[in-house]
């Protein structure tokens, strides 16, 4: 009798280890599904019917609502077509400099610092792309679309100047400026659309508010691109996180206040460039120098010096 | 208490914490670029073994700095990865109702294809006529590989970046 309850009782406690093994092996492997909200989701979504009660619409709204929704919820996907977005219409402003050796060039550089910065690899990639224009400006497009402008790249006259340039952009994807500059009620527009829609594809109005939704966030991260600019802070902080991605590469981070004191003296008061969005280089030097005074000599390079001047020097 | 019965208890415990240990010792994550490149080595100059697509799982077997050992749970590779390519959400190829259901309300799901993508890329190109698409495919045309970039960086007496310290 008392084997036979013996094996039950061994029986039970193999089955509890099994569930237990199971149930933190879900927790190991996705951790724990956030609940705020969980409970205010109604029934199924009528299984891509597309036939969803008011009432139940209502209740997927505020459980998305619920779940606070921020710049942080954009999948890398979809912060690859926003970039896409962003980009074109910046293309679409710009004309595109149409020297392939020159873009080839800063496309070298471009990789070698994106590698080096705490977010190497994006969706879609970095890509880096020259504009026409002699306009002292640049753009990063979020995922790592980043323009440059023959104006800009004229007051570098290094390979390490231009680096500072470009590792400023960087920076700025690393950082997800632009994805911060949308507002963060569309992204709960976009999400609820999500959440209402359970088929493979938009139709009709949820496709229009999500649109919608697209487009007021190309609007928001453009206008700070072209006319708002990035606060302070922001700016700060993407020289400081290039001067850091400089350094790691082994460019002389010095090259960045001196690519600053040239804009300094070429930018016009009132322009429309960077005058316009950025802190004034003299301000920005300021921060940074100590950081670049205390960095280690970087020795100039015949090499560098030498492949910069047969790709941009006539820039 | 039966022999027998304290025995198997102590059997049983056993077995729980060692299934605890193994469970706490897997981590499963999501590639979340469009190409997940696994390397020979913790170093983007690694050779490329093989390449996993968007929403891939992985098992995480060791990491160290921002490279990780990872195998294909769906079987065949192994190699290191960058961690900016991996996510700890899981990524849902295909989401069906339920699956889109679940993600309103967790942060621990992404789904592909989902929100902003191609078809509302579609939607916004064709009303807005001025956005120069085909500068952006061009753009993500130029691709610089890892043998440039090691030559580029050799060249010019740099340090190539974003290999484990």
């Amino acid at each position: 009798m008392m084997k036979l309850i013996c094996r039950y009782r061994f029986r039970f406690l193999c089955g509890l280890v099994a569930l237990v093994a199971l149930s933190t092996g879900a927790v190991a492997r996705w951790g724990c599904k956030t609940m705020e909200g969980v409970t205010q989701v109604g029934t199924s979504v009528g299984v891509n019917t597309g036939v969803i009660s008011s009432a139940h619409a209502d209740s997927i709204t505020k459980s998305v609502s619920a779940v606070s929704r921020t710049f942080e919820d954009i999948t890398p996907e979809q912060e690859y077509y926003l970039g896409r977005a962003v980009a074109a219409v910046i293309a679409g402003k710009y004309r595109l400099y149409n020297d392939q050796p020159a873009n080839l060039y800063i496309n070298k550089i471009g990789q070698t610092l994106a590698l080096a910065s705490d977010r190497p690899e994006t969706f879609g990639g970095y890509h880096f792309m020259i504009l026409d224009s002699d306009e002292i400006n640049a753009f990063a497009a979020p995922g790592g679309l980043v323009f440059v402008s023959r104006g800009l790249l004229r007051c570098a006259i290094s390979e390490d100047q231009v680096a500072a340039v470009l590792a400023h952009e960087v920076a700025h994807v690393q950082e997800r400026h632009a994805l911060k500059s949308i507002n963060n009620s569309r992204l709960t527009t976009a999400l609820s659309v999500i959440a209402l829609e359970g088929a493979k594809t938009y139709s009709g109005g949820n496709l229009s508010d999500l649109v919608t939704a697209f487009e007021g966030s190309i609007t928001d991260m453009t206008q700070t691109l072209f006319t708002n600019g990035y606060s302070r802070t922001t700016e700060l902080e993407a020289d400081a996180a290039a001067l850091t991605i400089l350094r790691r590469v082994g460019y002389d981070p010095n090259a960045l206040v001196q690519t600053l004191g040239r804009m300094g003296q070429r930018l016009s008061p009132g322009g429309l460039d960077f005058a316009k969005t950025h802190p004034s280089p003299a301000s920005r030097i300021e921060q940074i120098k100590g950081q670049v005074e205390s960095a280690p000599q970087v020795k100039p390079s015949a090499a560098r010096q030498a492949r910069y001047a047969l790709a941009l020097g006539q820039i | 208490m039966n022999r027998c019965f304290k025995k198997k208890t102590t059997l049983v415990i056993l077995m729980v914490l060692i299934s605890f240990t193994a469970l706490a010792a897997a981590k499963i994550m999501s590639v979340q670029v469009k190409e997940g490149h696994l390397r020979v080595s913790p170093s983007f100059l690694g050779k490329i073994v093989a390449t996993l697509p968007y929403g891939s799982q992985v098992d995480v077997q060791e990491e160290t700095g921002s490279w990780a050992k990872v195998s294909a749970v769906s079987g065949g590779s192994t190699g290191w990865m960058s961690v900016s390519a991996l996510s700890s959400k899981r990524i849902v190829l295909n989401p069906g109702a339920a699956d889109v259901e679940q993600a309103a309300s967790s942060r621990e799901l992404a789904l592909a294809g989902k929100g902003f993508n191609a078809q509302v890329e579609g939607d916004f190109k064709a009303t807005h006529k001025n956005a120069d698409y085909a500068a952006v495919d061009k753009m993500e045309r130029i691709n610089i590989s890892p043998a440039e970039v090691d030559s580029f960086v050799t060249e010019g007496r740099l340090t190539a970046g974003g290999g484990a310290q």
